[in-house]
């Protein structure tokens, strides 16, 4: 039997590690990005204050990759420490796009960032640089691998249950890697990495400013930042749009619940941008309605109807019987492989039997649930539509609001105006905008995936480990603690060398050959010297 | 597409490659954090003994890395009996390698003295515990795991983390210390000079002789001792994977069966014998470079032996020996091993490129001399 204990446990360490560790990976995705520009102009131009910019934001970047490379492996164990069953049931599928991850993209990237660092007196200027192109394209790369295994979690594509194995087996590779969800997911995650980027770059540029340091240093890293930034922030909430397209056609529940739609609207929906959702009353009070725009967003045309979520659960509760009869069928099949007549009983109600195992909660052997264990389980199709709604409404209002400012910081920056106090100090308070939107992005996908692990496949609470729930609450009080000191050492080093910043350099150009190799270290500093 | 049961050798194949490829690399960076404090006296030299390996070990690292996702793609039932069952000891692991990382970046950040010997102290501990545990794993690899697979193939555990701390267990992780402590003098006396490198080198002798002494004693107490696993009757090697219906029989010395259907498989311990042997030679000779490769050898010669002890075996089950994860019947499907086969056979040969390169890059000794007044760069 399933203790209900530990999944709350086992939910609450994997949401709280994996919202840390997205602390530090958008930063990572947009720095890399920003430190190969910043180094390409250096070789294209010459001028030293270029290599000096890639430097000083490298250092910041390495601060924070250290940790994000650290806290990414405690997500790669937790799928089998505390999700054992889910890796089992779905790691012939899912395990393909991480162990590719790591091929293609974590090796790359893990190993040109030690010749980002220890490279410089060692590599000519142009190998140097592909040195750092590599670094970024690896961070990139694995972003994309990674969010092809996550859509597969909220779009089960190319892969299909085997009863002889009693788990789902990849039927195609093809669909798994072009899944559109994928596509979707993965510009708009690497999208939203480039803004934090470009936000980290900007505010800590225009704190410099505000304080009169580093002039030179700071304008240009701002005019590197803004228009980098407003590419980003656009492309940030295009794509997110295409997000929930994508999403319309695979998830319709989590539309809903983001929506907080409880009946199905006629063609085209208006779209809520404010409303009390009331779970109990099962209605949305006071809601404020731009009419048509759901309907134009989440289907394109005025003429496609978005469930509500009524009309979802009830349709849900007819997967659920079908799904029953999928489980029973399994059972026979269990006994006796050879049975045609269960076989094909099975086949025709394959699809369901995810929402056969919802019943699992209630009852273990699935086919006596009642009535009511039926409606129950219904129920549980409703993820938690405040969160749903609320964060995303958030998140979408600080998409805007950074298309704002970066559309405001690039025109300054291109009239060469950016020195105005206002300007600087908006720019500042702006710098966590970007974190708080991407937490709130992965409880939006998240969340809104419950109550599945994998999207009308396995339900959630059936994915957990064997473990104890004293195990699980020693290394839950254990991460907490850890991951709490390491913040903080963390960002006391990042504030220690913010606040030392670039070392004062004067503007010169090196007109070294670009593919001259710099000589041995003993030789620079004789010259040095000299 | 090859049949099922060459791709399923294949991948027992491959994933014995990357944890070779990751004992052979990050291994001699554990090893060189556990010599950290005894080698480097002085934050200059512990300086030097950092950076031999401080740009290379992020990368050695995805070796370990890559070996987690490939047995989760190739292998996911090992993989989550493996992960679950041994929880608190993978999250020792992780603990182990979360304050390594942040170690190597952190320490030299601050010049204060208090503040780097608290780090080289924590990178001291994230050497020494992920080279105990591992052994320590391997060790009950070989002893045999209590766990049972349910009628859904849903692992289920049912010993605890002290109970992995079987004597034999202990010994394989001390096989594991002396192993990787070898492997990383060998390295810093390679790549450091001066003390620094001739203390390490001679703790390559050292930790050699201790790991032909207890690789010796493992392998006698596996012969006489240790009760091995073995399938009581032929199994199909290219059915469904679902490992319940076999039979399998626990008596001891069954592990000796394969040495004894294929007397020439002696050669596999006997390379990591020679190897330590070697690197010993040839460490007190100051061969550096040849001191480190024999040392590599004997690495993968001592990880080798016990996968070859172990074949069909994966995790066998000495609690319901019928529930033993196995080669032939804990894989993933054909198409998703033949997948990561091409995607393996496409992309390590451009890690080894690159990785070569780098390392071509990064050739010559760290000169205590030389060392550039540190400005926390990294």
């Amino acid at each position: 039997m399933i203790d209900l204990h530990v999944v709350d446990l086992s939910r609450l360490q994997f949401a709280l590690t994996a919202l840390y560790h997205f602390l530090f990976v958008p930063l990572t995705l947009g720095l890399s990005l920003l430190l190969a520009i910043m180094e390409s102009v250096f070789v294209m131009t010459g001028r030293t204050v270029w290599r000096e910019m890639t430097k000083f934001w490298g250092l910041l970047f390495g601060i924070n990759f250290a940790m994000g490379v650290a806290t990414g492996i405690t997500m790669e164990f937790q799928f089998g420490t505390n999700w054992a069953f889910y890796s089992a049931y779905v790691g012939d599928i899912f395990g393909a796009p991480l162990a590719i991850e790591g091929l293609m993209a974590f090796f790359l990237e893990s190993t040109f960032i030690g010749l980002f660092f220890f490279g410089w007196n060692r590599l000519s200027k142009v190998g140097h640089l592909v040195a750092t192109w590599l670094m970024a394209l690896g961070t990139s790369f694995s972003a994309l691998w990674i969010l092809i295994a996550n859509a597969w979690m909220q779009n089960p594509v190319g892969a299909a249950y085997n009863p002889v194995t009693n788990r789902m087996e990849l039927t195609s590779f093809y669909d798994l890697i072009f899944n559109p969800v994928a596509q979707s997911k993965f510009v708009h995650t690497v999208s939203a990495g480039y803004v934090t980027g470009a936000t980290f770059v900007l505010a800590v540029s225009a704190w410099y400013l505000l304080r009169g340091r580093h002039i030179e240093f700071a304008r240009r890293s701002i005019a590197v930042a803004a228009s980098f930034g407003l590419a980003s922030a656009l492309s940030v909430v295009v794509l997110g749009d295409e997000s929930g397209y994508t999403a319309t056609a695979n998830q319709k529940m989590k539309i809903a619940a983001i929506e907080a739609m409880w009946e199905t609207e006629p063609a085209p929906a208006s779209f809520t941008v404010f409303g009390l959702p009331d779970i109990a009353a099962r209605r949305t009070r006071d809601a404020i309605e731009i009419p048509y725009l759901l309907g134009l967003i989440a289907t394109r045309s005025l003429d496609t109807p978005i469930p509500g979520i009524d009309e979802l659960v009830r349709s849900g509760e007819q997967r659920i019987r079908s799904g029953m009869v999928a489980y029973q069928a399994l059972q026979t099949l269990r006994r006796d492989p050879t049975d045609a007549a269960a076989r094909a009983t099975f086949d025709q109600h394959a699809a369901d039997l995810g929402y056969g195992l919802l019943l699992k909660r209630y009852t273990p052997r699935v086919v006596d649930a009642t009535a009511a264990q039926i409606r129950a389980a219904g129920n549980d199709l409703i993820p938690d539509v405040p969160v749903l709604f609320w964060s995303f409404r958030f998140m979408a209002g600080i998409g805007f609001y950074l298309i704002a400012l970066y559309a405001v910081a690039f025109t300054l920056a291109a009239l060469r105006q950016v020195e105005r106090r206002w300007f600087l100090r908006l720019a500042l308070i702006s710098l966590p905008l970007p974190w708080i939107a991407a937490e709130l992005g992965w409880i939006v996908a998240e969340v809104g995936r419950q109550p599945w692990v994998v999207d009308n496949v396995l339900p959630t609470f059936l994915g957990i480990s064997s473990t104890s729930p004293g195990q699980v609450w020693l290394s839950l009080v254990g991460f907490v603690a850890f991951y709490t000191t390491l913040a903080v050492v963390d960002v006391f080093l990042l504030l220690r060398f913010i606040r030392r910043g670039p070392p004062p350099a004067p503007l010169t150009i090196d007109r070294t050959h670009a593919f001259a190799r710099p000589g041995r270290r003993g030789e620079d500093r004789a010259h040095a010297q000299l | 597409m090859p049949s099922y049961e060459i791709l399923r050798v294949i991948w027992w194949a491959l994933l014995g490659v990357l944890l070779i490829g990751f004992a052979v690399t990050d291994g001699y960076d554990l090893g060189t954090l556990m010599l950290l404090p005894f080698v480097g006296r002085g934050d200059a030299e512990r300086r030097q003994t950092l950076e031999t390996v401080e740009p290379t070990w992020e990368g050695h690292q995805v070796w370990f890395i890559l070996g987690g996702g490939a047995s989760f793609a190739a292998w996911p039932l090992l993989y989550a009996t493996s992960f679950s069952g041994f929880y608190v000891a993978m999250l020792l692991v992780l603990a182990a390698l979360i304050l390594r990382a942040v170690g190597f970046n952190f320490r030299s950040k601050l010049p204060h003295p208090r503040w780097r010997s608290l780090w080289d102290w924590v990178l001291f501990g994230g050497g020494l515990v992920p080279a105990l545990i591992f052994g320590v794993a391997f060790g009950n690899l070989l002893l045999g795991v209590p766990f049972h697979l349910d009628a859904d193939l849903r692992p289920i555990y049912a010993g605890s983390f002290f109970g992995l701390l079987r004597p034999f267990a202990l010994l394989a992780g001390l096989v594991s210390i002396a192993m990787l402590t070898m492997h990383g003098g060998a390295w810093i006396a390679y790549k450091a000079d001066g003390a620094v490198a001739q203390r390490a080198s001679r703790a390559v002798a050292g930790a050699g002789v201790a790991l032909i002494v207890l690789f010796a004693l493992a392998g006698v107490w596996i012969a006489k001792g240790v009760p091995g696993y073995a399938l009581a009757a032929a199994m199909v090697h290219d059915g469904p994977s679902n490992p319940l219906g076999k039979t399998v029989s626990v008596r001891a010395g069954a592990w000796l069966a394969n040495y004894e259907n294929f007397p020439r498989l002696a050669a596999v311990p006997g390379i990591a014998f020679v190897g330590a042997l070697l690197a010993i030679a040839f460490a007190r000779a100051r061969r550096d470079l040849l001191a480190f490769l024999a040392s590599g050898v004997s690495v993968a010669g001592v990880i080798a032996t016990a996968g070859v002890t172990l074949f069909p075996f994966l995790l066998p089950s000495s609690s319901n020996p019928g529930s033993s994860l196995t080669v032939w019947d804990s894989s993933s499907s054909r198409l998703t091993l033949f997948i990561m086969l091409i995607a393996t056979v496409i992309f390590l040969p451009i890690i080894l490129i690159y990785t070569g390169w780098v390392f071509r890059v990064l050739r010559g000794r760290i000169r205590l001399a030389e060392l550039e007044p540190h400005d926390g760069t990294y």
